[in-house]
């Protein structure tokens, strides 16, 4: 392809300094740099940011230098925060990086050399000038859009100085089925490429208005000052007609060359991404992680493609060398391995592939017809013959697969070929709700896609990537409309030679599991095949469940592991995406169906089963007298409403334990702890028992303004967050390396700690109480806080049904805030009533600035039991401010 | 030491100069009427004299300066000529005489443009930004003030916000007043949430500024209870106290401002016997939160606040004889 460029693009003109006032640009790292050409007529002038001169000033040695490359329409300006908080870091004793940061030739306030410079020319112009610079020592390269792919060219031909790489949003391959992004198809129109990028600032103003949140007016500014005219402009142009649209582009063999280098680098790797980027988006991070897979990785949700606008990129960047040194000088991997030799997930399907006995009952069947009941034998050759036909249409492992089915036969058929594959599988919560699964799948980037039509409709319009595969056989206009390659029967089909492929080991990644917190997106929970065994064996000790249990699997993430622990399960009648539309019929009907001796329900799902309990028949209460173990797990179930579930279960021992997607089984506690801890007044949280076989619970102490300090302490009484540790605690969570390294922060080497985000205390006897979440620790003037506590003393008023208690106003100097539902519940939203708040008042200990009283208290999105306390202290703060009396 | 209170004959005025003398210190008075407080020296006069000014300041170490023109109301020139013009003059007077001390009690008003305060500490005085004469001429005052500020003149300014007690005829008197007549609507929800001071733990603290105005001079501070409540709960408390009905109906605060506004240049051009019953000032006082944080007042003047909310309450009931 040829493209024009208008004559501006060729005139000439020197590297100059840019103007003095540019908003966070310090004049004094910026230099200009001649460097040589094969004639004096060749020599070529750079500007860049440096901070060699003021590392010289402070005394210090750098440990290594950035070489910093920005994109197009960008310049080295793009690169200011980190030049100016290194230096920072330098000065206040801190390692000491030298930062340089290049204006690219054509850009910014380097040389206009009236030369067209594509990719392979600005690979080598990178060289020369680094040659001219002398660097040595330890060299990592950090690139940005296009300057990412020209620092990974400087990488690969580099290897005697390079020690790592670090990318923010770019690409470095065009994948043959995609095409390019249409902002760059507009962009390269050849009626269009001149005006869009030189004659006039378009390309550039586009891509200013890609901040999340809006640039301020003096960063925009800064970013133009090197482009005020037609005539500073022909670099934009330069670069977008340099993109290689395909194989017969000029720069396409180097693309090429640098993509196939880049896939043979070993050195570390980081890369900070906005997914919300209309040009790099999602797959080109994928594809760089196929290269580099074992990069550091953290997607910033909400961030775009001015990432290094968005979010504290520098910060980011400083904290992984820092790690990287702290790493290599104490050579400890960080990753513990867990010692135990455990049986892999499937063994019992092959251990059991010809017994008849039953693995798995549905309750609800397409056809509405009876049950279904599957034998070992069936679900164990299925699972074969799924593995064999996954593999066969190119499923493998280390493949993600998200699987969109409900709980079914067929679900755990699909789970566990694609475990028996290596493929990881991406489980979402429905509970998340459509936007939040789009996101979560989106970010996880599946290579396929298994699951039921509603599922595949969604994928479908949402646009989620992957290869489709349909559970059921659809006519070939539906398939086309789906999207689906392949039926699970023509898979079914295409694996009836049960050809195995090579099994997973232990430490391959196994799953990811989506889960919301109380606050912010999804976030994808990483396990190894390790890791989701000693889950099942932490189970299996834990409530007795072994091969013959008949088990009744309400509760998502515990309701596949049934094969793995050799159980007969069953999935109850239910609409997964609302739990608390459970019956106690339907329970009924489930235990009854495979015998089942232990029953496990999500927490939302049990004030339903109490609710119906009344259209029991006799029948249903005797199935129901055979349960020996009963198990709400998700969120804390009050005392009563577990009370009146084992009225249900008159020979069922219940168990509420405590854990989260992290870490699923961390602690149990009985009903009748449950009442022995209630009758200890005072205590302040709720009890959730003792530590699980294998794991062990610390605190991290609170500071005056509520943040959890790295001090671990096992002593009672002592408030702080809680910190686990245990053989089936998660590996990390994908692509959000900062998320890791905080959830790990403070933990001891060597052993694999996550922090839960809770806070609570351990008692004298061992026991953990948990006192609410850490955002919800509210600290005063006088102290901090935690919210459970008085919200129990408030609940022990007649008059009040439910309480949230938040902080309003600057953390250190937060007031306290009583909100509650009434009995009988309120109609609207007002000021509590002199009497109420009296009342309230006096069940407290620490002083409340209002009580205010709602119709209903906002609950987190997934369990509808959790009270949504960061929403409400924001809607509090607001009406107590003059805001509007509205509902929360 | 010897301490010249100006303007102890009004509420806050006089539990100052009695606090003071509590303490063993010798008070003298400054104000156009008699103290009515035992034990302190009253001189009267007005601190718009220039002659009055000088006499009072004579053979006294510190100055606790009070004297004001305190309204919602009025002609702005009475404003800058009592408020700016007599601190300017006083300040004068002191540092002539020699003083080593001055306390310069302001409000929390001079910093204040209208919009909620939620947890702040003492910003800068602002008179361009303050609303209405009062708030204005308070915070050229206490810049005067605190730009006389040197390590032989020690200046110190507190801000106690919205003092009330027995005895208070500006904000109690006028609540009671009002809901008496069924004149005082809630603006809005009556939700917003303010913090008050009562009366005793004005004094105090004015007292523990004048105490530690070596260690803190040349900074401000904001005095109040550290109890906020909601602006329905306090009206509703100290109406119970003197034993009138509590407001019951409620005014959009978007509506009560505008009102203000009308109102009060109605009032410039016909001023009535009273105030207004409603200015611009007074609806936003009413329908935004005004709390501030109070960890470095307390950790700067060594002081905590005595009688709590509820304790002030029992008091002000009881002075009603409701008690």
């Amino acid at each position: 392809m040829s493209l024009r460029l208008p004559r501006a693009a060729e005139l000439r003109s020197p590297a100059i300094l840019p103007p003095h006032d540019l908003d966070g640009l310090d004049p004094v790292f910026s230099r200009i740099v001649s460097v040589p050409g094969e004639s004096a007529a060749d020599a070529v002038e750079w500007h860049l940011l440096d901070n060699a001169g003021r590392l010289a000033d402070l005394g210090v040695t750098p440990v290594g230098t950035i070489l910093c490359v920005h994109g197009n329409p960008t310049w080295s300006y793009l690169w200011r925060k980190l030049v100016s908080q290194a230096t920072d870091a330098a000065a206040n004793g801190g390692e000491a990086w030298r930062v340089i940061a290049v204006d690219q030739l054509e850009m910014g306030f380097s040389e206009r050399t009236g030369v067209r410079r594509p990719l392979e020319q600005r690979v080598r112009d990178l060289g020369a000038l680094t040659d001219t610079l002398e660097l040595d020592g330890q060299v990592f390269t950090l690139g940005h859009d296009w300057g990412g792919v020209v620092s990974l060219g400087w990488a690969v031909d580099h290897p005697e100085l390079l020690a790592g790489v670090m990318l923010l949003n770019t690409a470095v391959h065009q994948p043959e089925s995609d095409r390019i992004p249409a902002p760059l198809r507009l962009a390269l129109k050849p009626a269009l490429l001149g005006n869009a990028t030189v004659a006039t600032p378009a390309f550039l103003e586009t891509t200013l208005a890609l901040a999340h949140p809006p640039l301020p007016k003096a960063i925009k500014a800064g970013y133009r000052a090197p482009y005020l005219d037609a005539a500073r402009r022909g670099g934009i142009g330069g670069f977008v007609a340099d993109i290689p649209v395909d194989e017969r582009h000029e720069s396409f063999a180097e693309l090429t060359r640098i993509s196939t280098g880049v896939a043979n680098l070993t050195v570390p790797a980081l890369m900070l991404w906005g997914p919300r980027d209309p040009i790099f988006s999602d797959r080109y991070l994928d594809d760089l992680i196929d290269r580099l897979p074992h990069a550091d990785v953290h997607r910033f949700e909400g961030a775009g493609h001015l990432v290094a606008e968005d979010v504290d990129y520098a910060g980011a960047v400083l904290t992984w060398l820092a790690d990287g040194i702290r790493s290599s000088e104490e050579s400890v991997s960080g990753t513990p391995t867990d010692e135990t030799e455990r049986a892999p997930l499937w063994h019992y399907l092959d251990e059991m592939r010809d017994s008849d006995e039953t693995v798995a009952v549905d309750m609800v069947t397409p056809n509405g017809t009876a049950p279904r009941v599957v034998s070992w034998k069936l679900m164990s050759r299925r699972v074969r013959q799924i593995t064999a036909g996954l593999a066969a249409v190119g499923v493998k492992k280390g493949d993600r697969v998200s699987l969109l089915v409900p709980p079914s036969a067929d679900l755990i058929a699909v789970l566990y070929a694609c475990i028996r594959i290596g493929a990881i599988v991406v489980v979402v919560d429905a509970g998340l709700g459509l936007k939040g699964m789009t996101r979560a799948v989106r970010g996880a980037c599946p290579d396929h896609v298994i699951g039921a039509a509603p599922g595949l409709s969604a994928a479908r319009a949402l646009g989620w990537p992957g290869q489709k595969i349909s559970t059921a056989g659809y006519p070939a206009a539906v398939r086309r409309a789906l999207g689906v390659s392949h039926s699970l029967a023509e898979i079914i089909a295409l694996g009836s030679d049960e050809r195995m492929p090579a099994a997973p080991s232990a430490s391959d990644t196994a799953a990811i599991l989506f889960t919301s917190g109380s606050t912010g997106p999804a976030k994808g929970v990483v396990y190894t095949h390790a890791q989701l065994c000693a889950v099942r064996d932490a189970l299996a000790a834990q409530y007795g469940v072994g091969v013959g249990t008949g088990l009744v699997a309400g509760f998502a993430p515990f309701a596949l592991l049934g094969p793995a622990l050799g159980a007969r399960s069953v999935t109850p009648d239910m609409d997964v995406t609302s739990p608390k539309t459970l019956t106690a019929t339907a329970v009924a009907a489930a235990v009854a169906a495979v015998d089942a001796t232990v029953v496990f329900l999500s927490p939302a799902a049990v004030a339903n089963v109490v609710a119906t309990a009344g259209e029991l028949t006799d029948d249903d209460r005797l199935a129901l007298a055979g349960v020996e173990r009963f198990l709400s797990a998700g969120a804390p179930v009050s005392e009563r409403l577990l009370s009146a579930i084992s009225a249900l279960m008159p020979n069922a021992t219940a168990h509420t334990p405590y854990g989260m997607t992290e870490g699923l089984l961390m602690t149990d506690i009985t009903l009748d702890g449950i009442r022995e801890a209630a009758s200890e007044a005072g205590a302040g949280g709720v009890c959730v028992g003792s530590p699980t076989g294998t794991t062990r619970v610390r605190i991290a102490p609170l500071d005056d303004t509520g943040r959890a300090t790295e001090d671990l302490t096992e002593a009672p009484d002592v408030t702080g967050e809680i910190v686990v540790s245990a053989p089936h605690v998660e590996d990390h969570y994908d692509r959000l390396w900062l998320t890791h390294r905080a959830s790990r922060r403070g933990g001891v080497p060597g052993e694999r700690w996550h922090r839960t985000g809770d806070v609570g205390h351990l008692d004298a006897a061992g026991r953990l109480w948990v006192e609410g979440r850490m955002p919800h620790v509210i600290a005063t003037a006088t102290g901090v806080l935690t919210p459970v506590g008085p919200e129990q003393a408030i609940e022990q008023l007649h008059e009040v049904a439910r309480a949230g208690v938040v902080g309003v106003g600057p953390d250190g100097t937060r007031q306290v805030v009583a909100v509650v539902e009434t009995v009988p519940p309120a109609r609207r939203v007002s000021l509590a009533t002199p009497g109420l708040a009296d009342a309230i008042r006096g069940v407290v200990t620490v002083p409340i600035a209002a009580v205010l009283v709602v119709p209903k208290l906002p609950t987190d999105i997934r369990h509808n039991s959790k009270i949504n306390r960061s929403m409400l202290s924001d809607w509090a703060s607001d009406i107590l401010s003059g805001g509007r009396m509205r509902t929360p | 030491m010897r301490v010249l209170v100006t303007g102890a004959s009004g509420l806050l005025g006089r539990a100052v100069a009695r606090e003071i003398a509590a303490t063993g210190h010798e008070v003298t008075t400054f104000q156009r009427r008699a103290s009515g407080v035992d034990g302190v020296t009253d001189v009267l006069g007005s601190i718009t004299e220039a002659d009055a000014v000088t006499r009072a300041v004579q053979n006294v170490d510190a100055v606790v300066h009070l004297a004001a023109k305190v309204s919602l109301a009025g002609d702005p020139a009475d404003f800058d000529r009592v408020n700016v013009g007599g601190t300017r003059a006083l300040l004068a007077a002191a540092t002539a005489a020699g003083v080593g001390k001055f306390v310069f009690v302001s409000s929390p008003s001079v910093a204040h443009s209208g919009s909620s305060i939620v947890g702040d500490d003492a910003l800068p005085a602002d008179p361009v930004h303050a609303r209405g004469d009062y708030a204005r001429t308070k915070a050229e005052a206490e810049l005067l003030a605190l730009a006389a500020d040197s390590p032989s003149f020690r200046v110190v300014a507190v801000r106690p916000h919205l003092v009330w007690g027995p005895g208070d005829t500006q904000l109690v008197a006028r609540v009671v007043e009002r809901a008496g007549a069924g004149r005082l609507p809630l603006l809005d929800s009556g939700a917003a949430l303010i913090d008050t001071i009562y009366i005793d733990n004005a004094a105090s603290g004015i007292a523990a500024a004048l105490e530690r105005v070596d260690a803190v001079h040349g900074n401000s501070y904001v005095l109040t209870n550290g109890e906020p409540r909601p602006v329905a709960e306090l009206l509703a408390g100290i109406c119970a106290a003197a034993g009138v009905r509590a407001p019951a109906w409620s005014v959009p605060a978007g509506l009560a401002r505008g009102a203000g506004s009308l109102i009060e240049r109605a009032w410039r051009i016909k001023p009535g016997a009273d105030e207004p019953p409603m200015t611009r000032f007074l609806a936003e006082q009413l329908s935004t939160a005004h709390w501030f944080d109070q960890r470095r007042t307390r950790a700067d003047l060594e002081w905590t606040p005595a009688v709590s909310l509820d304790e002030g309450f029992r008091r002000l009931a009881e002075s009603y004889g409701h008690g």
